[in-house]
C-alpha cells in the first residue's frame, strides 16, 4: 500500500504539476485579466468618480441603458456589424470558393491583394477611407440607417478577408470526389454546390460570420475616421465619454459589450473545434 | 437489346492534358458488351483512370468518340449520363445519413418519397447494409462506407457501373472477400461493371475480360486465363503475374513445333508453331510455377518428365542463390550455369517440401514444351 501523501513523480510532460509553471501561468492570467475584472467590478461601484470602492449598486447599468445617445451608438454599432457581417460572409465565401476552385494566371496576386486589408495598419486604412469618402463626397444627411453606409462599407473592407481566410482553410479539407459523386448521381452544378459543398463550408461560414461581427462591433480606429457627427458608434461614443471622466456608467456599458463579445467568441470557438473534429473524421 | 451491340463503344479516344509531354490515353478503341465485368488493368499513370473518367464525363476526350448504348456522349454532361461511378475515396457525403446518401440520386431525379424509401431499402439489402440507414458515415467502417457508395450507385439502376480502384483502401482479408462479393453482385444485378485497378490478383479474380493498359495504350485485351497463359508481349507477361524472360533467336518454326535458342537459358522447345521470321529476335517467357526442380542426380526422372521435347531441350542447371518460404509455396532464385538468374516457385505439397533444397544447392530444372510463351515484342 502506498504511504499517505506520497505521490507519483512528476512525468516529463505534466507541466501543470510543476510549481514554477503554475506560478508562470498565474502571472500571465493576472496580467491579462486584471484590467477586465477591474472594469466589470467597478461598474457596480456606488461612486461617481469611480476611484475608491463605495459599495455595490446596479444603478449605473440602469443609467447606461437609459442614456439615449449611448444606446443610439450601440444600436448603430449592432446595425453596422449585422450589415457588414452579411455582406462580408457572401463576399468572403465567394472569394474563397473562387481562389480554391479555379486556376488562373493572376491568382497569386489576387490572394495577396485580398490579404492586404488584414496586414495594412488600421490607422492607414482609416486615413485611406477618410480620403476616399471625402473624394466620393456622398450626401451626409441621409435618414437612418443609410447614413451608416460609409462605416458599413469600411467595415466590410476589412472584415471580408477574414471570412475568406476561414472559409478557404475549411475548403482545403474538401474531397472533390464528393462533388463529382453528386454530379454523377444527377445533380446540376448548382445542386451539387447546395447539397455538398455548402454543407461542408457551413462551419467555416458561421465562424467567419462571428469573426466579422465581433471585428466590426469593436472597431474604433477605422470607424473614427469614417463616422460623422450623427453616426457615432459605440466604441467612438465610449471614447468621447472617457475624455471627460471615467464614470461607472462607461464601465457598465463596456461590461455589456464584453458580455456580448465573449458570448459570440465562445460560439465561434465551439464551431471551430467541431469543424476540427469533422475534418479529422475524413 | 441484343448481346451483339456493345453497351460502351470507345472509338479512337485520345486525351492530352495541358502541359503533359505525352497523351494520357492514346488512340484507344474498346467495345464493352452488356452484362460484362470488364477490368482496366495497368500501372499508375497508364491512363486507365482517365479513360474511366472520360466514360463518366469528368474528362472530355481530346479526340475520338465515346458511345454509351449507341448514343454519342460528346455533349452529355456527367449528370445526364446513364452510368454511375464508385469513387476511389468512396466520396460518401459526410453530412448525410446512409439512407440520405443512397437516396440522393433518386431525390435529385424527383422521385417520390415512398418509392425512394423502398428502393433505398432494397439497395441497402443488396449490399448487406440493411438496418444501418440512420447511421452517419463517420460511424461506419471503411468497408461499410464502400458499400454505401456501391448502393448509392446501384440504386440509380445505371446501364454501366464504373468502379475506380474499388478495393485499394481495404485490408487484405476484406479485399479478398469483396472480390467475391463484387463478382457475385454483378451477377445478381446484371449491370455492366467497369473496374479500374492496378492489382492483377483483383483483375484476374473478378474480370470477364481485362484490358491491360500501358502508357495510354491497350497492351492486350483478353480473358484472365488467356492473359496469364498467353501474354501478347513482354509488358503484359511481366505486369500480370511473375515471369522469367529470356532473349533468343528463333531457329525452328513449323506448324506443330518451334525452337528458340536462348543464350541465357539454353534451347527451348515448343509443341506449337509461332508466327515469326526464322532467325528473328524473340523473347521466351517462362512462369516460375511451370518449372520443375530436381536434384541433379535424378536424370532419368527429369528426362521422363521432359519427354515431350528432344534431348537437350527445355532443361537447365544452376545453383540456388536465394529462397523465400511463403507457406504455400517456396520461391527460389537460381543462378543458371551461364550466369543468368531465374525464378522458380515450388508448391509445398507436403510439410517438409521446403527442406528439399537450400542455399548453394546444385539443381536441375525442366519444363514442358507447352509452358514457354514466345513473345515477338
Amino acid at each position: 500500500m502506498k504511504l499517505l501523501g506520497k505521490r507519483a513523480p512528476v512525468a516529463p510532460l505534466e507541466y501543470t504539476r510543476r510549481w514554477s509553471m503554475r506560478i508562470w501561468v498565474g502571472l500571465v492570467l493576472l496580467f491579462l485579466y486584471t484590467p477586465l475584472i477591474t472594469l466589470v467590478a467597478f461598474s457596480f461601484n456606488d461612486s461617481r468618480r469611480n476611484i475608491v470602492w463605495r459599495g455595490f449598486t446596479t444603478k449605473y447599468y440602469e443609467k447606461a441603458l437609459h442614456n439615449s445617445s449611448l444606446m443610439e451608438a450601440l444600436t448603430n454599432s449592432i446595425t453596422i456589424a449585422a450589415l457588414a457581417t452579411v455582406v462580408s460572409v457572401v463576399l468572403g465565401a465567394l472569394a474563397a470558393v473562387l481562389l480554391w476552385r479555379f486556376r488562373f494566371p493572376t491568382k497569386a496576386g489576387w490572394e495577396g491583394a485580398m490579404a492586404l486589408p488584414i496586414v495594412v495598419p488600421e490607422i492607414c486604412m482609416g486615413v485611406a477611407m477618410l480620403a476616399f469618402f471625402a473624394r466620393l463626397d456622398l450626401p451626409q444627411d441621409l435618414p437612418w440607417p443609410f447614413d451608416l453606409s460609409q462605416i458599413t462599407i469600411a467595415h466590410i473592407t476589412f472584415c471580408f478577408p477574414f471570412v475568406a481566410m476561414v472559409v478557404r482553410s475549411r475548403l482545403a479539407s474538401f474531397n472533390r470526389e464528393e462533388e463529382e459523386a453528386a454530379k454523377d448521381l444527377g445533380a446540376s452544378e448548382w445542386q451539387a454546390f447546395r447539397d455538398v459543398l455548402l454543407p461542408h463550408m457551413k462551419p467555416g461560414l458561421i465562424a467567419g460570420a462571428l469573426l466579422a461581427f465581433t471585428l466590426s462591433l469593436d472597431d474604433f480606429v477605422i470607424t473614427f475616421f469614417t463616422s460623422g457627427p450623427n453616426t457615432v458608434t459605440f466604441p467612438v461614443k465610449v471614447y468621447s465619454m472617457v475624455r471627460f471622466s471615467v464614470t461607472p456608467e462607461v464601465n457598465a456599458a463596456s461590461a455589456l459589450v464584453i458580455a456580448l463579445t465573449v458570448l459570440l467568441t465562445t460560439i465561434a470557438l465551439k464551431l471551430q473545434s467541431r469543424m476540427g473534429t469533422i475534418a479529422q473524421g475524413h | 437489346m441484343s448481346d451483339k451491340t456493345p453497351i460502351i463503344s470507345i472509338r479512337n479516344v485520345t486525351k492530352r492534358f495541358k502541359g503533359a509531354p505525352s497523351a494520357a490515353v492514346d488512340d484507344v478503341s474498346l467495345d464493352i458488351m452488356p452484362g460484362e465485368f470488364f477490368v482496366l488493368l495497368g500501372p499508375s499513370g497508364c491512363g486507365k483512370t482517365t479513360l474511366l473518367r472520360m466514360i463518366a464525363g469528368f474528362e472530355i476526350p481530346t479526340s475520338g468518340q465515346i458511345l454509351i448504348d449507341g448514343q454519342d456522349m460528346a455533349d452529355v454532361p456527367p449528370n445526364k449520363r446513364p452510368v454511375n461511378m464508385v469513387f476511389q475515396s468512396y466520396a460518401v457525403f459526410p453530412h448525410m445519413t446512409v439512407a440520405q446518401n443512397v437516396g440522393y440520386g433518386l431525390k435529385i431525379a424527383g422521385i417520390g418519397a415512398d418509392e425512394i424509401r423502398s428502393r433505398v431499402a432494397e439497395a441497402l439489402e443488396l449490399v448487406k447494409l440493411d438496418g444501418l440507414d440512420a447511421r452517419m458515415p463517420d460511424q461506419l467502417s471503411g468497408g461499410q462506407r464502400q458499400r454505401v457508395a456501391l448502393a448509392r450507385s446501384l440504386v440509380m439502376r445505371p446501364k454501366v457501373l464504373l468502379l475506380d480502384e474499388p478495393l485499394s483502401a481495404l485490408d487484405a482479408k476484406l479485399r479478398a472477400q469483396m472480390q467475391f462479393e463484387l463478382a457475385d453482385l454483378q451477377d445478381k444485378v446484371g449491370i455492366t461493371f467497369i473496374t479500374v485497378t492496378h492489382d492483377q490478383d483483383e483483375a484476374l479474380s473478378m474480370a470477364g475480360r481485362i484490358a491491360v493498359m500501358n502508357k495510354g495504350d491497350v497492351a492486350q485485351l483478353a480473358a484472365p486465363a488467356d492473359l496469364y497463359e498467353y501474354p501478347a508481349n513482354r509488358f503484359v507477361a511481366d505486369f500480370v503475374g511473375s515471369v522469367n524472360i529470356f532473349e533468343g533467336k528463333l531457329t525452328l518454326d513449323e506448324p506443330d513445333k518451334a525452337a528458340v535458342d536462348c543464350p541465357g537459358l539454353g534451347k527451348v522447345w515448343l509443341n506449337h508453331g509461332v508466327t515469326g521470321a526464322h532467325g528473328s529476335n524473340v523473347w521466351v517467357a517462362l512462369r516460375p510455377e511451370k518449372i520443375y526442380l530436381h536434384v541433379p542426380g535424378e536424370g532419368k526422372a527429369v528426362r521422363a518428365a521432359a519427354e515431350d521435347a528432344p534431348e537437350g531441350h527445355n532443361f537447365a542447371r544452376g545453383q540456388i542463390k536465394g529462397m523465400s518460404y511463403l507457406g504455400d509455396i517456396t520461391l527460389y532464385e537460381i543462378q543458371l550455369d551461364c550466369g543468368a538468374m531465374i525464378r522458380v516457385s515450388r508448391p509445398n505439397l507436403s510439410r517438409h517440401d521446403q527442406e528439399d533444397f537450400t542455399w548453394d544447392d546444385r539443381v536441375s530444372m525442366h519444363w514442358r514444351a507447352d509452358s514457354p510463351v514466345v513473345l515477338l515484342s
